[in-house]
């Protein structure tokens, strides 16, 4: 038998604790590095960061040890140094030390996570109540102490995604409305979903909570300084998984609280124009209409219409779209349920309704003339399912 | 065993190994109709190898697509069926039959039988595994596509919301459900009624007891998958709401049956590796195994704790705070026989007289990369910290380490150390060293860099991520090409042995090594054992 | 280990296994193209159990052969009741799993929904009209549907089983005793108590469908009443089959001796698991 050992000398050594040494180093790196945990911005985050932290030095050390000595055996009682092999074959003592020792140092682990466990599960006696719920594929907030609820899309545009235009530094991470909340309350969050599994994800806050579909998940959060805080769905919920950024932007209690007025006037606003809105033009529907259909629809349907065929059905040439009127705007205002498809006509206004399914039933090809108005949406609103 | 009895039975059985008597079939009904275990653990490994590729390819893809941010080469849908169908084919496909395969070859030549018990039904359960992958595959070539909820096809994504695949890779998982319960049955029936006189339970070498214990988990829990994968059927296909809240069901309640399946699955992936690494420490470290009485309880201690600790993938899941409790403190303790496991072979190391053939050093890879794998499992199992590490490439890496590094490097370690006794031929060991190095390398380069992805917010499953990340992802893409074009070394290797090209091997093959296996001739004879072997010494 | 395996009998190839596992590749191709509503499905589903029945004949056939001309030892024997034991404990825990949905939907899900433990604004927020109660009469959705009571068909159902356990030991006090008139007439009996439990069962599947509104997609008690009951019953079926198989290997063949007759006692054991089932059932799904 030839022998080999020349290719294991004690570089072999070097590169462990090289190893070793990196893993230390890089984790060690500054809070808010791109190679390790976040710090976050609350007391829950800071004791799992530190918890975690510790954690892994324990790893590291028992990591060492036992390689150490692997690898010290390894140098010294090879066959080609001569070494004649020992024949012991057990010793109940040692056995025996080294399963206690393990166990004293889990129970060491143990005990600051299970406290840290149960404080982060106590979510009673908080000061405000927000109402998160997950859908394919873009989060809904509801204050349920304010009258104001809306959702929160991805805002990087198509183009960066497809390569056709440079990456900003916000790329993937940003949203068009962010959740807004205030330093310093401690604030319940209530988690749920529409339709498939998402989870509700800020590494900052250290909160993870699974949306469930037809239950409700608490979680909390008491966030020290302003700022804004970016976290992402995490559980595979289908296609654009990826895409399904969360923003918080967190403001101090005042600056929170005008922001609340704020909000309030403006939506009081866009009612009265939208009541007061008459007759559309068909330019202004079409126009309306492509804005609405490529951000809330083509993410399904593609952007030429085309769907994706076994998933998500064309429109481009469907019965639907092209000739049954009626069944058309009832798709689009109720969706279909226990399918993908959902119910626009509480996600979106009347006058974009109208147009998406104008925009629907005359783009790509389906040139149908047809105009829908938005007094037959608000007709077929009211005539319910 | 003594040295001069050894010697006698090698030259008793070399003089009638002559082919000639070997009364082998040849062609199609050799292979097809064959009920002799070398053949089957053959089929059954070549089978695993081609399975080893067709996952790794779709991991190749992965791969380039997160070379980059940005989409370039799949889009997100297919993206989600090539992460899907790759767990499920590594799974199911690659690691699972290359143990079975490898128990088949081994198991009755290591306990002195003269082939398996049942082996009608051994032929019948590898056979069931190509049908099976020809139904979940050809899904990729349907309109709709490939199954995409992920391996673990958590409901309601796979049930109501997934596409027509879904009853393709029901019935897939059926099959494959039937041969692997079929294939360990026929194990453990041997092990129990097949050894020679005289090979009582404690001389079985430990390959042997860890598949016994490995065949007990995998008839306990694969019935349970093949009830989960009705119940997606019946909720998606026949109006049912197991998992439906709507109808008085939970989605949660799914992952609850999956992961009682799927947590001692995982353990299923690594016991048999852990008895080929305790085969071949004591061959190359020519000391015996230490501690071999607490190998054995570490072993049915880890298979007993798998059964209660399913619920540590699903911390994030919203249970409450005493069952979060429960499942952190019995998964921290699966540390303790697994450590006594780590410790043992490197007591065997301890003054021995070692050498470094490509076997050893796989092997030597297996305790330090497992145990990192090992160690950042118990980093997961503290639930506060796993709310942070849940579903992101730190997850990734803990699996990667435990289940490439661990099962895949086991499988490797253990075809160089017995394909000697299956071909005939001496490996060449200059390409062996040079797989294992390119391996080794490459290996770390693809999932080290994972852990601190992850830590710094990268989540799995995604086809495209945020820019802080994509210099690490390049990286780690390029480690992992490196790894893939590393195994076609692997493959090169293999099939000289199988063209018989390379030293002659003798039937000892390794000095050191002991046990019924290293007394028959190399290659091993078509029937091995005509009449039982006499069993005298220890394991 | 003392017998060793000097007659182990390792048997010749096979074209059995392969045309098994093409005919269970059929089926569940076939299969899965019938519930995505593709005409070829059933027809392969149909071409695969055909396969199916001609290699159970033919492999069964070849094994019965084998031991009736002796080639088989003790050791043998002894894989095949090992064999068989490990396949009843599969089976056991694949009804492990609908087991353990029953309860995780009677003590977890259900109660949740209606704001047990820490799910108050589950209720409150999602369910408000929902109100927890088992069995499941209505669900939160708002499906309805009746209870199915044990006292009727359920008790007798169970009464049936439980003699036809009794009668099947008699039956295989007969084997032992070399009482081939006890022996028929109780294994027939058995039989016949089985094909009994299968026609009430099936009285009864159409009394819940029509009359109770009780049905497969009638909410999670509907699911779990019917999938543990119609896999019971698909091996009450089973087991009924291979009791009647070996009621002719008896009476028209004359096989087994009162020593040797595994075939005969691994339907019998099938058939007392089958019974132990449905004991179960008949408390968790039932009574309670
Ligand atoms: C071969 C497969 C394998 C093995 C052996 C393991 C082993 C372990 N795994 Fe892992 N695991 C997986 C495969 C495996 N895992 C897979 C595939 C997933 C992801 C599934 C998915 O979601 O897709 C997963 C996910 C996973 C999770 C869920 C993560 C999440 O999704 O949030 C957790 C959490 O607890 C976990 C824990 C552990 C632990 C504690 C061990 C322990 O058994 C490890 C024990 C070993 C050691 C600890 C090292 C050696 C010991 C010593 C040197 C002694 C001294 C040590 C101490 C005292 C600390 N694993
Ligand atoms: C069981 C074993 C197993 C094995 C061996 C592997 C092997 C590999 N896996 Fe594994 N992986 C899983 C099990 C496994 N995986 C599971 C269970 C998941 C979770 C799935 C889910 O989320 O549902 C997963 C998920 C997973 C992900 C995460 C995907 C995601 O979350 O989106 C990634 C990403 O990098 C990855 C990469 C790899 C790579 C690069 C390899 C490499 O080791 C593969 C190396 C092998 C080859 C490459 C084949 C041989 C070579 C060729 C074909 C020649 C051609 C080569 C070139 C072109 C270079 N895997
Ligand atoms: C999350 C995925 C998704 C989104 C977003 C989505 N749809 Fe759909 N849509 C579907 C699915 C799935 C169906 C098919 C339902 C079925 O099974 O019949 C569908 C069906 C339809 C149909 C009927 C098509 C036919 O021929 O039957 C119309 C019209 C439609 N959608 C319009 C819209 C409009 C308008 C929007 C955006 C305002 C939209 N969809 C957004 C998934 C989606
Ligand atoms: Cu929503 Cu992932
Ligand atoms: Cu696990």
């Amino acid at each position: 038998m030839k022998r080999y050992w020349l290719l294991l000398n004690n570089k072999c050594n070097w590169i462990f604790i090289l190893l070793v040494w990196s893993a230390g180093a890089i984790a060690n790196a500054p809070a808010g590095s791109a190679y390790n945990m976040t710090r976050g911005a609350t007391e829950l985050s800071h004791k799992v960061y530190n918890l975690h932290m510790v954690i892994f030095y324990i790893c590291c050390v028992i990591g060492a040890i036992v390689f150490g000595l692997m690898f010290w055996s390894i140098i010294h009682h090879r066959k080609a140094k001569g070494a004649t092999p020992a024949q012991f074959h057990g010793s109940l003592k040692i056995e025996i030390l080294w399963t206690a020792i393990p166990v004293l140092i889990l129970i060491a682990m143990a005990i600051p996570a299970s406290k840290t466990l149960i404080a982060m599960e106590d979510a009673s006696k908080a000061d405000m109540t927000i109402l998160v719920t997950g859908s394919q594929w873009k989060w809904h907030y509801k204050y349920m102490e304010y009258p104001i609820e809306f959702y929160s899309l991805l805002s990087t545009p198509r183009d960066q995604i497809e390569n056709n235009a440079a990456k900003d530094d916000l790329y993937l991470r940003d949203v068009d409305k962010p959740l807004v909340l205030p330093t310093g309350k401690k604030i319940r969050f209530l988690v749920t979903a529409d339709d498939v599994i998402h989870s509700w994800w800020v590494p900052d806050f250290a909160i993870k909570k699974d949306a469930n579909p037809g239950f409700i998940n608490e979680t909390w959060a008491k966030i020290e300084n302003p700022g804004i805080y970016r976290g992402q769905c995490a559980e595979l919920c289908g296609k654009d998984h990826g895409f399904m950024p969360i923003v918080v932007d967190v403001k101090t209690p005042e600056a929170f609280d005008q922001w609340v007025a704020e909000q309030i006037a403006e939506q009081e606003k866009a009612k009265a124009a939208e009541a007061a809105r008459g007759l559309m033009t068909k330019e202004e529907l079409m126009e309306l209409g492509k804005t609405i259909y490529d951000t809330r629809c083509a993410v399904c349907h593609q952007s030429g219409g085309e769907g994706l065929p076994g998933a998500f059905p064309a429109l481009k040439g469907s019965v639907i779209a092209t000739k049954d009127k009626p069944a058309h705007i009832h798709m689009v205002l109720f969706g279909k349920p226990a399918t993908a498809m959902q119910a626009f006509g509480k996600q979106l206004t009347a006058a974009e309704l109208a147009a998406v399914i104008t925009y629907e039933r005359n783009a790509w090809g389906n040139d149908t003339g047809d105009l829908v108005q938005i007094s037959e949406i608000n007709a077929a609103l009211s005539a319910g399912e | 065993m003594s040295q001069e009895h050894s010697q006698s039975i090698e030259s008793a059985n070399t003089h009638h190994a002559d082919d000639a008597h070997d009364h082998k079939p040849q062609g199609f009904s050799r292979w097809f109709y064959t009920t002799n275990h070398k053949d089957i653990g053959t089929l059954y490994l070549l089978f695993a190898l081609l399975m080893l590729f067709t996952g790794g390819s779709m991991a190749m893809v992965i791969r380039a697509e997160l070379f980059q941010p940005g989409l370039q080469f799949v889009d997100p849908h297919f993206f989600n069926q090539m992460t899907t169908v790759h767990g499920l084919v590594m799974v199911f496909g690659a690691i699972m039959p290359t143990f079975v395969g490898l128990a088949n070859w081994m198991v009755p030549m290591m306990i002195g039988a003269p082939d398996m018990a049942l082996p009608r039904m051994n032929n019948w359960s590898f056979w069931l595994l190509p049908c099976a992958f020809t139904i979940l595959l050809s899904t990729l070539f349907m309109e709709g596509g490939a199954p995409a909820a992920g391996w673990t096809f958590y409901a309601p994504l796979s049930t109501t919301y997934s596409n027509d695949s879904t009853a393709f890779f029901v019935f897939a998982v059926h099959l494959m459900g039937i041969s692997s319960i079929m294939g360990a049955m026929n194990i453990i029936v041997t092990i129990f009624n097949l050894r020679a006189p005289g090979m009582t339970w404690m001389k079985l070498p430990l390959f042997v007891w860890t598949w016994i214990i490995t065949a007990f988990l995998l008839i306990a829990v694969m019935p349970v998958l093949a009830g989960v994968v009705t119940m997606v059927l019946t909720d998606k296909y026949f109006g049912t709401s197991f998992f439906n809240a709507a109808g008085g069901g939970d989605p949660v309640m799914f992952q609850h049956i999956f992961w009682f399946f799927g947590h001692p699955e995982v353990y299923i992936m690594i016991l048999p590796a852990f008895g080929i690494i305790s085969s071949i420490v004591p061959a190359f470290a020519r000391k015996p195994l230490f501690g071999y009485e607490s190998m054995v309880i570490a072993t049915a201690s880890i298979a007993f704790l798998s059964f209660i600790v399913w619920a540590h993938h699903m911390f994030t899941t919203g249970m409450p705070v005493a069952a979060e409790l429960f499942f952190m403190y019995t998964t921290m303790l699966i540390a303790v026989p697994t450590g006594v496991k780590v410790f043992n072979w490197v007591a065997t190391m301890w003054r021995g007289a070692m050498t470094f053939e490509t076997p050893m050093m796989f092997a030597i890879a297996f305790i330090v990369l497992f145990t990192i794998g090992g160690l950042s499992g118990l980093m997961l199992a503290i639930t506060p910290a796993d709310f942070q590490y849940q579903d992101t490439y730190f997850v990734v890496a803990h699996f990667h380490y435990v289940l490439v590094t661990g099962a895949l490097f086991g499988i490797i370690a253990g075809v160089y150390f017995w394909i000697p006794k299956w071909t005939g031929v001496m490996y060449s060991e200059r390409l062996g060293q040079c797989h294992f190095w390119c391996s080794l390398i490459s290996v770390n380069m693809l999932f080290f860099p994972m852990h601190f992805v992850g830590l710094a917010g990268m989540p799995r499953r995604i086809p495209d991520y945020a820019l802080q990340f994509a210099d690490m992802n390049a990286f780690i893409s390029i480690g992992g090409f490196l790894f893939g074009l590393s195994q076609l070394l692997f493959v090169w290797v293999v099939f000289r042995c199988i063209r018989r090209k390379g030293e002659k091997a003798t039937a000892q093959v390794w000095e050191g090594a002991e046990g019924l296996e290293w007394q028959v001739p190399s290659p091993a004879p078509y029937h091995t054992f005509q009449t039982p072997p006499e069993i005298k010494s220890g394991h | 280990m003392s017998a060793g395996y000097q007659h182990y009998y390792v048997p010749h190839q096979s074209h059995w296994p392969i045309v098994g596992a093409i005919a269970l590749f059929l089926m569940g191709f076939g299969a899965a193209h019938w519930v995505n509503d593709d005409f070829i499905g059933p027809i392969l589903l149909t071409i695969g159990f055909g396969m199916l029945l001609l290699m159970l004949f033919g492999w069964f056939g070849n094994v019965i052969e084998e031991s009736m001309s002796g080639l088989y030892s003790e050791q043998m024997d002894h894989s095949f009741r090992q064999g068989m034991s490990w396949f009843i404990f599969s089976e056991i825990m694949f009804f492990a799993a609908f087991f353990g949905a029953l309860f995780y939907a009677r003590m977890i899900s259900v109660p949740w929904l209606d704001g047990a433990g820490d799910n108050a604004m589950t209720a409150a927020v999602l369910w408000p009209n929902f109100e927890a109660i088992w069995p499941l009469i209505k669900t939160p959705a708002g499906v309805e549907t009746q209870a199915m009571p044990w006292e009727g068909i359920p008790l007798i159902n169970t009464l049936i089983l439980l003699a036809s356990s009794v009668t099947l030991q008699f039956a295989h006090m007969g084997i032992e005793q070399q009482k081939p008139a006890q022996l028929g007439f109780f294994l027939m009996l058995t039989i016949i108590l089985g094909f009994c439990f299968l026609a009430l069962q099936g009285y009864e599947y159409v009394h819940a469908y029509e009359e109770l509104g009780l049905r497969l997609d009638s909410g999670v008690y509907g699911n779990t009443f019917f999938l543990l009951t119609g896999f019971h019953g698909m091996h009450v079926t089973l087991g009924a089959i291979f009791l009647t198989v070996i009621f002719l290997r008896i009476a028209v063949k004359g096989h087994f001796t009162s020593e040797k007759h595994f075939g005969f006692q691994a339907a019998a054991w099938y058939w007392h698991f089958v019974d132990v089932v449905w004991l179960n059932l008949f408390v968790f799904v039932y009574v309670l």
